[in-house]
């Protein structure tokens, strides 16, 4: 069962920290900035942030640069060291490549590199930018990049989805997540169509679109730095800004309308919809089928289902969402009476819900 | 009266003081004036910060409104000065500031709305933590109770909201720097609000609130065109959909509050209607049940009293003619042991009402 209090790290645990700890120190630091189409401005931002490190003192020097640089960053530019990208050809079409020794050899606090979604020709260092940049960051190298939401792999279906078009070039999800910092860069679609300059990008409506889905990337990106800070300061994990719903699952609750409302409660708060139930050993096997039907329900209908342990079906549910963060709990009434003098589960659960709401959802067949 | 079109509003959503909400607005305002458009500052609090304040350079300021209030001087927007220079667009910082009393508006939101009625466009800057249906979530990640608040409505009727984002790490070097503060008080925000996982989670509900207002608006256009087709080519008898109606339980007790925030940001998101209910039953704390009451309406929530000697049997009846699916309400304080026989009233309506959903919302402690 999991327990209501913070649980001790075990000596591996502790060891993979340090590990962790000690990989980080020596490693640059990564700083993303994130735009959800371009033209949103989030180049300038980038080479915006290089100039005023290089003012307050920092060594900084321009890596990789993108092809049409707008006036307003030629003329920051001008104040940065630009490290010349090598040029490669391939298959009678010319490439840029960062030029990796010379970075080395430089050595800078801080390299700026536009375009993070690029793929280098075949017989480079790495097959694409984001694994150089991986590079520069373990020789110690703190690197500041800039990359649109149609390039996170992980995103390129709904973005697909929304303009008709897939980007070749991409950037897996966990590199974001990797990194020390993101920033997302935000503006209304409007801003982006004034500055179109006669290329054709999404209309309005999949503008909007976009922009909601990079918002909701940040912020789960910005949830996991903050439960990764607090796992790393032993801080037991608390309510945080996303909704968590929780379905508890027995035979005999009526799973179908308490998962349906808990998809559509998590689509529409952008949350976590979890299942869980309390393992019990002398289930009736017509239960034990009715059950595993709720479960199959559950996973079909994109639930993380949970099986608890324990001998107290309150307490278990308790603590797991308390440590699950769960805002909303989802429960079925129950068909029995309440014993005299005596709680019911329900009381006791509604008692002892700190920080999250219960919602009670009929009986099947009341309605 | 000639009807003006009112102006439109755009709101610079931050997480933070020194995010850099007002250099944005400012930068965006001097853009406008380059363009031509006839754009002054009504109001604009500097806090010495040299970036910002150099951003103000060239654009037209309408001087402050200067009032004594318990023998002191406090500085505020002049409305009535605004509305007489006319300009095309108004900047106007700090939208959830609370005015020194003997203003117009008690709030400066209401002051904008006036200035927006007249036709004048306006642009402004909030923090997230200021947002009515986030204070509870707010005091629970940060313990601290923001007494300045604006309703969500005020905001969601916004014409465009944009969120000014900037690292924690980045926020924190700042503060170091002594752009935000000066040194001392930095300290002291670093050590307190401005801590790591503070900041953390309240940039992280602005990332979410502006994700979600974003979506709101797509709705609401998908709504219009939906709306707009079946206008032009109606497509016969639709059926009949199933709306959500959400009613939120009222009492005397200081956690009504908490109960009608968060009723009303689910009502909200769902896209429910929303409806709030008192039972008064012999009129005591009258005085606190009244207050809930005009908190739930300013928050667009349409409140009704009942009468009924049985409480939960009164708002099970008065939800099921209502057309209520679900129903919100507050724990009930725990009974003294000698009366553990009796059910408490969450038990009773649970049992009158089992045909709808029932939420039990629990206090935000810290």
């Amino acid at each position: 069962m999991p327990s209501l209090d913070n649980p001790r790290p075990n000596p591996e645990e502790l060891l993979r920290r340090v590990q962790a700890d000690e990989r980080k120190e020596s490693r640059g630091r990564l700083k993303v900035f994130l735009g959800y189409a371009s033209r949103v401005g989030k180049s300038f931002r980038m080479f915006d942030e290089g100039r005023r490190r290089k003012e307050r003192g920092q060594d900084v020097v321009v890596g990789a640069l993108q092809s049409g640089v707008t006036p307003d960053i030629q003329d920051i530019l001008s104040r940065l060291d630009v490290i010349p990208s090598l040029t490669a050809k391939h298959a009678g079409r010319v490439y840029d490549v960062m030029d990796m020794s010379a970075l080395f050899r430089r050595h800078p606090e801080v390299c700026l590199i536009d375009g993070l979604a690029y793929d280098n020709p075949p017989g480079s260092r790495n097959p694409q930018r984001w694994q150089d940049v991986s590079e520069l960051l373990d020789r110690g190298i703190g690197v500041i990049t800039a990359v649109n939401l149609q390039h996170i792999r992980e995103q390129q279906d709904a973005v697909e989805r929304i303009t008709g078009k897939r980007a070749a070039n991409s950037v897996p999800e966990a590199f974001l997540h990797e990194a020390d910092e993101i920033e997302v860069i935000d503006a209304p679609p409007d801003a982006l169509l004034d500055r179109t300059g006669g290329k054709s990008i999404p209309d309005p409506r999949s503008l909007a679109e976009l922009r909601e889905l990079a918002l909701l990337l940040a912020a789960d990106v910005v949830d996991r730095q903050l439960q990764e800070y607090l796992d790393a300061h032993g801080v037991a994990a608390r309510w945080g800004a996303q909704e968590r719903i929780l379905v508890c699952l027995t035979a005999r609750s009526n799973a179908a309308e308490m998962l349906r409302s808990g998809q559509r409660n998590k689509l529409r708060f952008h949350g976590a919809l979890l299942a869980a139930y309390v393992e019990q050993p002398d289930l009736r096997p017509p239960d034990r089928d009715l059950l595993d039907k709720h479960l199959a329900l559950a996973r079909e209908m994109g639930a993380e289902v949970h099986c608890l342990q324990g001998a107290d079906f309150v307490n278990a549910i308790l603590g797991f969402a308390q440590e699950q963060r769960i805002t909303q709990l989802f429960l079925g009434h129950t068909a029995r009476g309440r014993a005299w003098l005596s709680r019911s589960p329900i009381d006791r659960l509604i008692d002892g819900a700190e920080g999250f709401d219960v919602r009670l959802f009929p009986h099947e067949g009341s309605q | 009266m000639s009807t003006v079109a009112k102006g439109k509003l755009k709101v610079y959503l931050g997480y933070a003081a020194g995010v850099g909400k007002t250099y944005r607005m400012l930068q965006e305002a001097q853009e406008m004036r380059q363009k031509g458009i006839d754009i002054v500052i009504a109001y604009f609090e500097p806090h010495g910060r040299k970036e910002t304040i150099a951003k103000t350079e060239g654009l037209e300021v309408v001087p402050r409104r200067i009032l004594t209030y318990n023998g002191s001087q406090f500085e505020e927007m002049d409305t009535a000065a605004v509305l007489a220079r006319k300009p095309a667009v108004a900047v106007v910082d700090e939208f959830a500031h609370t005015n020194v009393p003997g203003c117009d508006g008690v709030k400066r939101w209401q002051d904008v709305h006036t200035i927006l009625e007249a036709g004048i466009d306006v642009l402004t800057t909030m923090n997230v933590q200021h947002l009515e249906s986030l204070n509870d979530q707010v005091f629970h990640a940060t313990g601290i109770r923001v007494r300045e608040t604006v309703p969500d409505w005020v905001v969601d009727e916004a014409d465009e909201l944009v969120f000014v984002d900037l690292t924690t790490r980045a926020l924190r070097n700042r503060l170091e720097r002594g752009v935000v503060y000066s040194q001392e008080k930095a300290r002291r925000a670093m050590e307190n609000f401005f801590n790591e996982t503070n900041l953390t989670a309240l940039r992280e509900m602005a990332l979410r609130h502006t994700a979600h207002e974003v979506e709101e608006k797509l709705d609401a256009a998908a709504a219009a065109t939906l709306a707009e087709a079946e206008r032009v080519s109606p497509a016969g008898p639709q059926p009949a959909r199933r709306t959500e109606r959400l009613l939120i339980c009222l009492t005397g007790r200081p956690s009504s509050a908490i109960l009608i925030r968060r009723g009303k940001r689910v009502a909200d998101y769902i896209h429910a209607e929303c409806l709030a209910v008192h039972v008064g039953e012999n009129g005591h704390n009258r005085e606190a049940v009244e207050r809930h009451m005009s908190f739930a309406r300013n928050l667009r929530i349409e409140t009704h009293v009942i009468s009924g000697r049985d409480v939960p049997l009164a708002i099970a009846s008065f939800a099921r003619t209502r057309g209520v699916t679900q129903i919100f309400m507050g724990r009930s304080a725990p009974l003294p042991w000698w009366k553990r026989y009796r059910e408490t009233i969450v038990q009773r309506l649970v049992r009158q009402a089992r045909d709808m959903q029932i939420t039990i919302v629990a206090e935000r402690r810290r």
